[in-house]
């Protein structure tokens, strides 16, 4: 099967030019492809594998235009590098977005064929025949009169002393045999044996293990610490303080883990010490009463609202909330005197490269990064604050040193997903049909922060994504974002990004506006979805497939979502939920369709749609991530509680099948789940909740 | 000195006899396939088998092992239980991002070694320990059935 080379580093620097000669010469057109005289393929993957699926979609769409079967294939990693492995979306190396597809669809076969052209050219040559004769299948070119065929590795000496085509032929669509196919995952092999090496299973010659304590109150700094305490745990090597975080280096985990508890660490916890949950709601609903900026204005909304038959109003929360990845933060350092070597897994290997180069001081050039599995991103990994503190601490480590954090430190020093505020209008004329619609956004700028450049005329696009393409058909809306940044946690992208928030709200309201003139949820959107199509056609399929409008028995109720934002994607979404007499929401069923356009393998779409709609049910049902005197309520499991097997609910994805441009497909499961949920609990039990987590047992 | 026999090879190591298993395997023994999730027996990452019994290695010490067998990922395709399972999860294509996915397989395996035909609630109940973020619960309940039957399963919009 497929082989992971995640130790070479190497560039791709054997271009075409220059190569010639009688030695044999590995042929590597471009940096995702190398072609060896002997052996398999190595594609070179520049997005990271977090669980996505997307060493199988992007290999496919090398191999569906390089002609080669999946079992000559080994994938590497990309090492940093933002020019030669840049997501096209962002101009630098980042997986994230889900993007992936969407911004490779094109490049990769592009790579794909240019490498195919000149194979081709390569045997023609060789046989001194006409490349049309000539036809390239399964890692081999064949010169289709005389059946002569040469082996890809035969054509690479050859092939690497051709000049790169220009302009290359993509396959049609509709000769695609790889591309749509439910082709099985490249590294189910190595995740059922214990051999997928993720950046917490790095092991270096006379490495150490340290674990970390940063303050508990974001901005605080180190007051005292009982040094020689932790130094008497055996296997205790080293205590490393910065000015906000003690590290404990030690021959294992365990010992690095008893010498900080050791520690008796005291904080000086600085200006946010009294903050709690409620200051910070408090500051977002007085920074509500104001304008923002305009997203999106139709017609004259205020004025409409004035106007209309009845208006109606609501204010929804949605809290922080952690990521909690399977594999806790971690980062092997090894500081030498004039170089710094990183492994770990980012979903920014460039910015975790030029993180080290920044703590340390060295230059670009001097740091080697290495990336691995990640043992989940959720927008985590886009984060590179705990390669810099790794580093921090290696600094003062004579020896490569691997920083892991426990799962109370990662809980407790996550990048969080915003605590948002929205305040929400529309007006009803006299047959119920919404008139006017507005929606006020309250967060932050997580876009001003992590791609200024991104950030024009101070409109965020990820806070107002998935509210601002309402696909509803009502005459006059305002969609309007203000900013109002939160310095007592750090806050940043969680799966479904500013979708997640928004949708929850957005088709929760809805859902009140279809009560409010007393009619059916699906008919409601329907009649309003008109000049949609794509959107009509996953709500009739979720509608028919979910069973919409069959009787359920007493306190069960169904619940619709509809989803549509710069993803591209459209999806539906029907949820079926039973509301015990204690509040407790059990779900029973979920369907969701989903139309993104191009399915380059279906079974990963229906994968990453199951994946987000569990990620989406924790969050909707528990997740919350509470402050108590500047520091997180929350720890571990017991109390950030996330969804368990004999919770999960079956879940059903239908997929529509178009040649559309590919959509995003990683969170949109994600984010169209809550408001589907908390519209199922108000069809069950008649409380329309408008805060998240959905916990209809304190509603009133 | 504590002896630690692993896959069925005794290893002398050097460790406090309250250490946890799990971390005398990565650290100790440098057998990465058994993970760290949550060290408190909440997440299921680390769970290895006991004399065939599936245990969280992150709470367990080592000197409850002395005298006994501890089976880890790496060696679980040994056992015709875990042979199952993992040809199942394969053919499934259940991991995701795949770091909980150790700690489900040997979970599995023991609940399959023992019950050989698992109902739904028989799975519910050894696996609910088991968490996994990508949410791979659907696949993993499927797999332990087409482990147990040796059969396909499919169901509407299960699969493609």
């Amino acid at each position: 099967m497929l082989g992971y080379r995640v130790e070479g580093q190497q560039r791709a620097t054997s271009t075409a030019a220059g190569t010639s000669g009688t030695t044999s010469t590995r042929f590597a057109p471009n940096a995702f492809i190398r072609i060896p005289p002997e052996g398999r393929v190595t594609l070179v993957m520049p997005q990271a594998e977090m669980g996505q699926g997307v060493y199988t979609s992007l290999s496919m769409l090398l191999a569906e235009e390089l002609e080669i079967a999946p079992s000559q294939i080994q994938l590497e990693h990309a090492p940093p590098d933002n020019k030669l492995y840049a997501n096209p979306f962002f101009g630098e190396q980042m997986t994230g977005a889900s993007s992936s597809v969407r911004a490779f669809y094109e490049p990769l076969r592009r790579a794909g064929a240019t490498a195919r052209t000149m194979l081709v050219a390569a045997a023609a040559a060789s046989w001194k025949v006409d490349p049309a004769s000539c036809r390239a299948q399964k890692g081999a070119v064949t010169h289709m009169p005389t059946r002569r065929t040469l082996s890809y590795g035969a054509l690479a000496t050859r092939a690497a002393a051709l000049p790169v085509p220009d302009k290359v032929v993509l396959k049609d669509p509709k000769d695609f045999t790889l591309i749509g196919t439910p082709a099985k995952r490249f590294d189910t092999s190595s995740k059922v044996n214990g051999t997928a090496q993720f950046g917490i299973d790095v092991r270096l010659p006379g490495m150490l293990i340290a674990t970390v304590a940063a303050s508990p109150v974001l901005g605080g700094k180190v007051a005292g610490i009982d040094e020689d305490k932790a130094k008497a745990v055996p296997a205790v090597r080293q205590i490393v303080r910065l000015d906000d975080a003690v590290a404990v280096v030690a021959d294992h985990m365990w010992a690095a883990k008893q010498g900080l508890a050791a520690l008796a660490i005291r904080w000086d916890d600085g200006p946010n010490a009294n903050l709690s949950t409620a200051d910070i709601v408090q500051g977002l609903a007085k920074a509500s009463q104001g304008a923002g900026v305009t997203a999106r204005k139709e017609g004259d909304p205020e004025s409409a609202l004035t106007g209309a038959a009845k208006t109606i109003e609501a204010v929804y929360e949605a809290p922080f909330l952690a990521h909690a990845a399977m594999e806790p933060m971690n980062c092997t350092v090894h500081v030498r005197k004039d170089s710094c070597e990183v492994w770990t897994g980012s979903q920014v290997l460039s910015r975790a490269r030029a993180a080290a180069a920044e703590v340390t001081g060295f230059p670009l050039e001097k740091v080697v990064a290495h990336n691995h599995f990640l043992g989940g991103g959720f927008g985590r990994r886009l984060e590179v604050d705990y390669v810099a503190q790794a580093v921090r601490i290696a600094k003062q480590v004579d020896a490569p040193v691997k920083v892991v954090w426990t799962r109370e430190e990662d809980v407790q020093h996550d990048v969080y997903r915003p605590y948002y505020y929205d305040r929400l209008a529309a007006g009803l004329d006299q047959q119920g049909m919404p008139v006017a619609w507005t929606h006020r956004i309250v967060g932050p700028a997580i876009i001003a922060r992590y791609l200024p450049g991104a950030f024009k005329d101070g409109k965020d696009i990820d806070a107002i994504d998935g509210a601002v393409q309402l696909l509803y058909d009502i005459p006059a809306i305002r969609v309007e974002h203000v900013r109002h940044e939160e310095p007592v946690l750090n806050t940043g992208f969680w799966r479904g990004v500013g979708v997640t928030h928004n949708n929850f709200v957005v088709e929760s309201f809805v859902d009140e506006l279809a009560a409010a003139s007393s009619q059916d949820p699906v008919a409601f959107r329907r009649a309003l979805l008109r000049k949609s199509p794509r959107a009509l056609a996953v709500l009739d399929l979720a509608a028919r497939e979910g069973q919409w409008g069959k009787a359920l028995p007493r306190g069960r109720g169904r619940g619709v979502s509809l989803l549509y934002s710069d993803w591209g994607s459209y999806l539906a979404q029907v949820a079926d939920v039973e509301v015990a007499g204690s509040g407790d929401v059990r779900v029973h069923r979920i369907v969701c369709a989903v139309d993104c356009g191009q399915i380059v393998n279906p079974d990963i779409v229906r994968a990453q749609i199951e994946s987000g709609i569990v990620y989406g049910v924790s969050a909707a049902l528990w997740g919350e991530v509470t402050l108590s005197n500047g520091r997180v309520d929350q720890s571990n499991f017991h109390n950030y509680r996330v969804l368990r097997m004999n919770e999960a609910p079956p879940i059903e994805v239908y997929l529509l099948r178009n040649g559309e441009a590919p959509g995003g497909i990683g969170e949109p499961g994600t984010a169209v789940t809550a408001a589907a949920l908390n519209n199922a609990i108000y069809a069950a039990t008649g409380k329309r909740l408008r805060k998240l987590p959905l916990q209809p047992g304190l509603a009133s | 000195m504590v002896t630690l026999k692993v896959n069925g090879k005794s290893h002398q190591v050097d460790v406090p006899s309250d250490m946890p298993i799990l971390w005398v395997l990565r650290d100790v023994l440098g057998m990465t396939g058994t993970k760290f999730g949550c060290g408190m027996a909440l997440c299921g990452a680390c769970t290895v088998q006991l004399d065939g019994q599936a245990i969280r290695s992150c709470v367990t010490p080592v000197s409850a092992a002395v005298g006994k067998a501890v089976t880890t990922i790496e060696a679980i395709g040994a056992t015709p239980a875990g042979r199952k399972v993992q040809t199942a999860w394969i053919a499934l294509d259940v991991p995701q991002c795949g770091y909980c996915q150790s700690g489900q397989i040997m979970s599995a395996s023991a609940l399959l070694a023992k019950n050989p035909r698992p109902t739904d609630a028989d799975i519910d109940a050894a696996m609910a320990g088991n968490i996994c973020r990508c949410g791979t619960y659907g696949r993993i309940r499927a797999a332990i059935k087409q482990a147990a039957n040796g059969a396909a399963i499919s169901g509407k919009g299960a699969r493609s």
